[in-house]
């Protein structure tokens, strides 16, 4: 039986807590008496016979949709989209959720006699996934009988004549989504949901959807009345894609739903201590520790990259739902917070996030400072339910060397948001304001969203805005160890060591304020009372 | 009396956009109010009166004058400065007949024009030293015969007090006849000698193993920079090998004929040619010493040009130059500008002697006030040590101690330091340097060059601090003997009069200094406290940045590799090759490009355009839809993952400014496609296809060196486009001939060549960085895929 998560109240005897520092950790000593660590729950049990869980539940839907069998008949145009680069994280030992399920749809298509079957990744503004990722995504065999015959896309968010208007909600929201599949008889979109944001009427609302529509509920005002958006019934963010997911299947557009979760199993047996609690590393953890920490401090910077990235999860299946969306999704929920809910009680003046090496957004690529602030005060910041865990007007410690470093294929139009942007404000409301339409219809970065595997052009401002929440909630960010010139362009305060972060804290939470430390990943959801 | 001597005269003067005679002019015009002057000025490219103007009335020489007209300067110069275009070097002194006409006027005549400089061309010093003042003489007695005149004019030549050549002891005030040191050396078979030896040395540089010499090192300081330009710089090194050539033989000859220099050996053949030629001309020799800054006229310290003493000076307090030979006890002979000055005004109001014979006097300080070698180092540390030049960083710069070593040390010493540098510099040239690399190549090369110029210094110089002859000043004591009181005070000769501490220290090394344009410490007195930022407060990169991308400008044109990319030919061509290979395939592919490497980096470095027809004559075969789809992929894999994000930028940022922008490379069509957004208009190369596939042959001529300039030049013509308010952006020099069309050119990340002349010519540099977030393969091989043969030779299903 897994032990639930739990909140450690540091005292004397309390060992360093283990701090993720990008591509490497430390071990960092909290103050006793006012500081506590907040622990993921263990890695629930995986499902004994997936490829049986996920017939079962293509058979047995749940709201009311018929059986998928039932939906697929000979001559039938038919859609299956999936979840992209960005889920799960970090990308999952093979099989991955996607193959097994994308598998097990094609064989009862097949049997039913339909031809006309098209795959899409549901890419909405990222980049285009490499062959090797859709291949590690979705499996050879799939690939190799899609790919060659152009029946495996990538959504394209920019093609004038691969996008629909669906029409508006009632808040004047446009919904204009993929025309392949807005015209298919039956979309089966497969998703995998690795925490609480993902799914339900998002996977085609924002997966499928165009810049025209996604600016509705990607924007300041929305993320800033999402608190947060990884509880959907208290996130803007999810009421605007509910909205627009009805209006999609009100104009008659059909979706089977099929969400899967994920244990948080994280990181392979050698590195396994990096999800168990100190005090209870064993001989050998220590060992891996000062090996790999030594090692990783002789280590080129790029080398410990593609080390890291390297890395395959290995996450096992939890869940498999399919049938109605908002059906499946409020059963994925209950079981994606069966893993990763921790009670928490009440705020600290501090919290102290330790950000990893990966984000949705740069897998197999670098974690730029855009994504550092993304990564820390969009994601870790907003892995609550109820209230944040640190206090209005309290203080963000983050810990990663944010190195003044990009991807040029990936992340090209963040390098000048970087320059020509935060170098002017880093107000997300000003940013919004002055800046992103420009950038949003800059046809250079559209060229390269379109033909190369970059970031839309108006991505950087969106990983900005899932800030926005935390940098108004917020007194201060300081982040640790990070490089100065690049943490100051962020607007944040760059400190060497966690003993100077929290002296600096002091200027704007007192001398001896309370502390919590997020001991993330693996990732969890804190139920702060 | 010397006003009134001189007032109401037309004064001739040759040489008056020199040192001597800027000071000569602006004296009487501003002394001698009634009087007028002639000046006989090369008409250069712009005609004489325009010389007249910006050389001569421009110079700060004038700004005591110009101070006390005020607004009468402009009609008083113009009514008082007589302007006669001709040359010294010509007979007759290609005068026209109003030149003629003006000369014929004049009562005095100052023949102050000479080459100066003791390293020039032994041909030129004789025509203008040797020859010169004789073609003055005998233009004046033709211009006397005609006109029928009572009085022939008064020549006063202005010599040299070394004509005496390199001897010890009293020199004195007479002509070299009657000297005991007259050295016996007929002077026409030396001009005919000196004419002869310009054409062998001409000759010379013709042949054909020279002038394989001369293109092999125009290649290796300009690279593939196209046949114009390597044409033009090798007819320039041929020029300069000739030149030099002359100055060797000027030197061999005058050393042996017992003179330091050809400029002391000219002048004293030039004294006697003027004394067998001159007739019945009235005629006065003034020999001045060491002419230096001037000690109160027309203001303390001003000097014109970098004169002879500067750049020793220069380079000791620059640490550079830690000895310099000479005798402690010799004596260096300086004399103030103003006081030659008042020595020749003395002397064209005295007029010639009355019995017809020459006058000669010295100017000169020696025999009457000597300065020793010793007192003027001990001056010169002294003030250095109080006020200490700055390095690079603003450190002051101890000034070395001074140990009077022998010529020959010192030479030696030097010539160490020198080949030193120059065979680092060699080193790093070889390589293939870069960016900041290639900068420090740039900085050694600078420092070679003023290496090299102390040495120079030393080599001519040297003689002059060692000189132990002493030159007699009897006649000028008693010219200044006969001067009313009033003359005497505002006409000062007497080098009596000069307070050597004082003129060293107040008047001479500050003028020196501020002339050398040297930054003194900021910790010394009267140091300009040094922001790094000019009067705009922007840095010089910024400035040159704000230029680039000034609203008003027309074209951007990109080079493409190494500009906007780090990557080449060779690399999208491996890449694109091995896309479908497999691995035994690949070893074997890498195999021979290694082998073939240094033959292609050769072949790059003679001819960009014969490198790329021989390189892509691989792509024969190669099917042509496959390499434009895998074109899409090296794009992302390759062509962004090594690009430029600023340079990528800089494009954009040119767009969103409304210029055009136009690259230019001579990469493949294939490889360019995915790039063509990003500018207004590409040119690359492309090659020819039969039956779909590749056949390695290039449509057209590639797109390298001077063919980028014309491209460029007919694409700003057909859009309406200025070149000058055009900006261009290129790494190697083998681009110069596209760098130099247009009016704003900016070497980026420029290899070591480029990076000299950048430097040279203060063009803009950018130094843009790859993205450091980018995974970089130590290979540019395609990525491995599954299936599928690839098309180079041996695997090639045709």
């Amino acid at each position: 039986m897994p032990r639930p998560g739990f909140v450690l109240e540091v005292d004397r005897s309390t060992p360093p807590i283990l701090t993720w520092h990008g591509e490497g950790f430390r071990l960092e000593r909290l103050p006793p008496e006012r500081s506590r660590v907040i622990y993921a729950p263990e890695p629930v049990a995986a499902l004994d016979d997936p490829d049986q869980a996920i017939q079962d539940a293509l058979l047995a839907p749940l709201g009311d949709s018929p059986p998928l069998p039932d939906l697929l008949r000979a001559g039938m145009r038919l859609t299956i989209a999936f979840d992209d680069i960005s889920l799960p994280l970090p990308p999952m030992q093979r099989p991955d959720n996607r193959q097994r399920v994308i598998e097990a749809v094609l064989e009862m298509a097949a049997s039913a006699g339909v031809d006309d079957v098209v795959l899409i990744c549901a890419l909405a503004l990222h980049r285009r996934m490499t062959e090797a990722e859709l291949r590690h995504a979705i499996g050879d065999r799939v690939y190799d009988s899609f790919a060659p015959h152009g029946l495996l896309l990538q959504h394209d968010a920019e093609d004038p004549d691969g996008l629909v208007h669906l029409g508006q909600t009632d808040k004047g929201e446009d919904v204009e989504i993929n025309k392949r599949a807005a015209e298919s008889d039956l979309i089966v979109y497969v998703n995998i949901n690795l925490v609480a944001m993902d799914g339900g009427h998002k996977s085609v609302a924002t997966g499928l959807a165009s810049y025209r529509s996604l600016r509705h509920h990607h924007n300041v005002k929305t993320m800033r009345h999402s608190r947060s958006f990884m509880d959907q019934h208290n996130s803007e963010l999810h009421t605007s894609n509910w909205r627009m997911g009805r209006l999609i299947a009100a104009s008659g557009v059909k979706v089977f739903q099929i969400e899967t979760t994920l244990n948080n199993d994280a990181f392979p047996k050698p590195m396994a201590f990096l999800q168990k609690r100190e005090w209870e590393w064993s001989g050998r953890d220590r060992a891996a520790y000062i090996a790999t920490t030594k090692g990783l401090g002789r280590t080129p910077p790029k080398l410990a990259r593609s080390i890291f990235q390297s890395i395959k999860a290995p996450h096992a299946m939890t869940g498999v739902f399919a049938g109605e969306v908002e059906a499946v999704h409020a059963a994925t929920t209950d079981a994606v917070y069966a893993q990763q809910l921790v009670s928490v009680e009440g705020q600290t003046d501090v919290a102290v996030f330790g950000l990893p090496h990966i984000c949705p957004y740069n897998v197999n690529s670098i974690m730029n400072p855009i994504l550092v602030m993304c990564m820390g005060l969009g994601y870790l910041f907003n892995l609550y339910r109820g209230k944040p865990i640190v206090r209005q007007g309290g203080v963000a410690i983050l810990s990663h060397p944010t190195p003044w470093a990009f991807h040029p294929v990936h992340h090209p139009s963040y390098i000048d948001f970087f320059e020509e942007v935060l170098s002017e404000t880093t107000d997300p409301i000003e940013i919004e304001k002055t800046y992103e339409e420009r950038f949003a219809t800059d046809e250079w970065y559209r060229h390269l969203y379109r033909t190369s595997h970059a970031y839309h052009g108006v991505h950087p401002f969106y990983m900005w805005y899932w800030g926005a929440h935390a940098l108004e909630h917020l007194g201060d960010v300081i982040i640790v160890g990070g490089e100065p010139a690049a943490v100051r362009r962020l607007g944040f305060s760059p400190a060497s060591t966690l003993t100077d972060a929290l002296e600096m804290a002091s200027d704007t939470v007192g001398r001896h304020p309370t502390i919590s430390h997020f001991h993330c990943p693996p990732i969890m959801l804190a139920d702060v009372s | 009396m010397l006003r009134e001597a001189l007032g109401g005269r037309r004064i001739g003067i040759t040489g008056a956009t020199g040192f001597l005679g800027t000071a000569l002019a602006e004296r009487l015009l501003r002394a001698v109010p009634e009087c007028e002057v002639a000046l006989l000025v090369r008409p250069g490219r712009r005609g004489p009166a325009d010389r007249v103007r910006r050389e001569i009335l421009r110079n700060d020489c004038f700004d005591r004058l110009r101070a006390e007209l005020g607004s009468e300067f402009q009609a008083t110069m113009d009514r008082r400065v007589r302007v006669m275009a001709g040359d010294v070097g010509e007979d007759g002194l290609g005068l026209d007949e109003a030149g003629r006409e003006l000369l014929a006027g004049c009562t005095t005549v100052v023949h102050s024009a000479a080459t100066v400089s003791f390293d020039s061309p032994l041909d030129r010093a004789v025509e203008i030293n040797l020859l010169g003042p004789s073609r003055v003489a005998a233009t004046l007695n033709d211009l006397h015969s005609r006109s029928g005149a009572k009085d022939k004019p008064h020549l006063v030549a202005v010599s040299t007090a070394y004509v005496a050549g390199s001897r010890r002891g009293l020199v004195p005030e007479a002509v070299l006849p009657e000297t005991p040191w007259a050295t016996e050396v007929a002077w026409r078979p030396e001009v005919a000698a000196a004419r002869r030896a310009r054409s062998d040395a001409d000759a010379a540089s013709r042949e054909p193993a020279a002038l394989a010499r001369f293109a092999k090192r125009a290649r290796a300081e300009l690279g593939a920079a196209g046949t114009p330009l390597l044409a033009a710089r090798s007819e320039k090194l041929r020029e300069e090998w000739v030149d030099t050539r002359l100055v060797e033989v000027g030197k061999a000859r005058a050393q042996g004929l017992g003179w330091p220099d050809a400029y002391a050996y000219t002048k004293s053949l030039g004294e006697r040619a003027l004394l067998d030629t001159r007739a019945d001309l009235p005629l006065t020799i003034v020999r001045p010493s060491i002419i230096e800054a001037a000690m109160e006229e027309p203001h303390p310290g001003w000097i014109r040009g970098f004169r002879m003493a500067d750049p020793v000076i220069i380079g000791y307090a620059r640490g550079l130059l830690r000895e310099f030979p000479g005798i402690p006890e010799g004596i260096i002979d300086v004399i103030p500008v103003d006081m030659v000055v008042a020595t020749i005004l003395a002397v064209a109001a005295r007029g010639p002697l009355a019995d017809g014979t020459p006058d000669v006097f010295h100017s000169a300080s020696g025999s009457r006030n000597p300065l020793r070698y010793r007192q003027l180092v001990d001056l010169v540390e002294e003030w250095f040590t109080e006020h200490p030049l700055a390095d690079s960083r603003d450190q002051p710069i101890s000034v070395p101690e001074w140990s009077f070593p022998g010529r020959h040390r010192v030479q030696r010493q030097l010539a160490r330091a020198t080949s030193a540098l120059g065979t680092a510099e060699k080193a790093l040239q070889a390589l293939p340097l870069r960016g900041k690399q290639a900068d420090l190549s740039a900085r050694l090369e600078e420092r070679r060059e003023e290496a090299e110029r102390a040495l120079s210094y030393v080599e001519l110089y040297g003689a002059y601090t060692e000189t132990e002859a002493v030159f007699a000043l009897d006649r000028l004591i008693g010219l200044w003997g006969t001067l009313p009181a009033a003359d005497q005070s505002d006409f000062s000769f007497d080098p009596a009069a000069i307070d050597w501490p004082h003129f060293c220290h107040d008047v001479y090394l500050p003028s020196v200094v501020a002339h050398a344009r040297v930054r003194l410490a900021p910790t010394a007195p009267g140091a300009k406290k040094r922001s790094g930022k000019g009067a705009t407060g922007l840095s010089r990169e910024e400035r040159g940045r704000k230029a680039v991308l000034a609203p008003e400008r027309h074209l951007a044109v990109f080079d493409l590799e190494n500009t906007l990319i780090a990557s080449n030919v060779v690399d999208s061509y491996s890449w694109l090759a091995t896309r479908h290979l497999d691995d035994a395939d690949r070893a074997r592919f890498v195999a021979r490009t290694l082998r073939e490497a240094p033959r292609l980096l050769a072949l790059d470095r003679a001819d960009r355009g014969d490198f790329l027809r021989y390189f892509y004559r691989r792509y024969d075969g190669a099917p042509v839809d496959r390499l434009r789809a895998d074109g899409w992929e090296l794009f992302s894999d390759m062509v962004l993952t090594k690009s430029f994000p600023a340079g990528i930028r800089r494009v954009r940022q040119h767009r969103a400014l409304g210029h055009k922008t136009l690259l230019i490379t001579g990469a493949l069509d294939v490889v360019i496609d995915p790039l063509r957004p990003l500018f207004d208009h590409v040119v690359c190369a492309e090659l020819g296809q039969k039956g779909g596939r590749y056949d390695g042959e290039l449509l057209e001529s590639p797109p390298t060196g001077e063919a980028r300039a014309i491209l460029m030049a007919d694409y700003a013509k057909a859009n309406g486009l200025d070149l000058e308010q055009s900006v261009a952006y290129a790494d190697s020099a083998s681009d110069l001939p596209m760098l130099e069309a247009v009016g704003h050119p900016v070497a980026v990340n420029p290899e070591t060549k480029l990076a000299a002349i950048a430097r040279k010519r203060g063009w803009h540099v950018e130094h843009w960085p790859k993205s450091p977030g980018a995974s970089r393969p130590p290979l540019p091989l395609g990525p491995r895929l599954s299936s599928a043969k690839g098309w180079i030779a041996g695997s090639n299903p045709r």
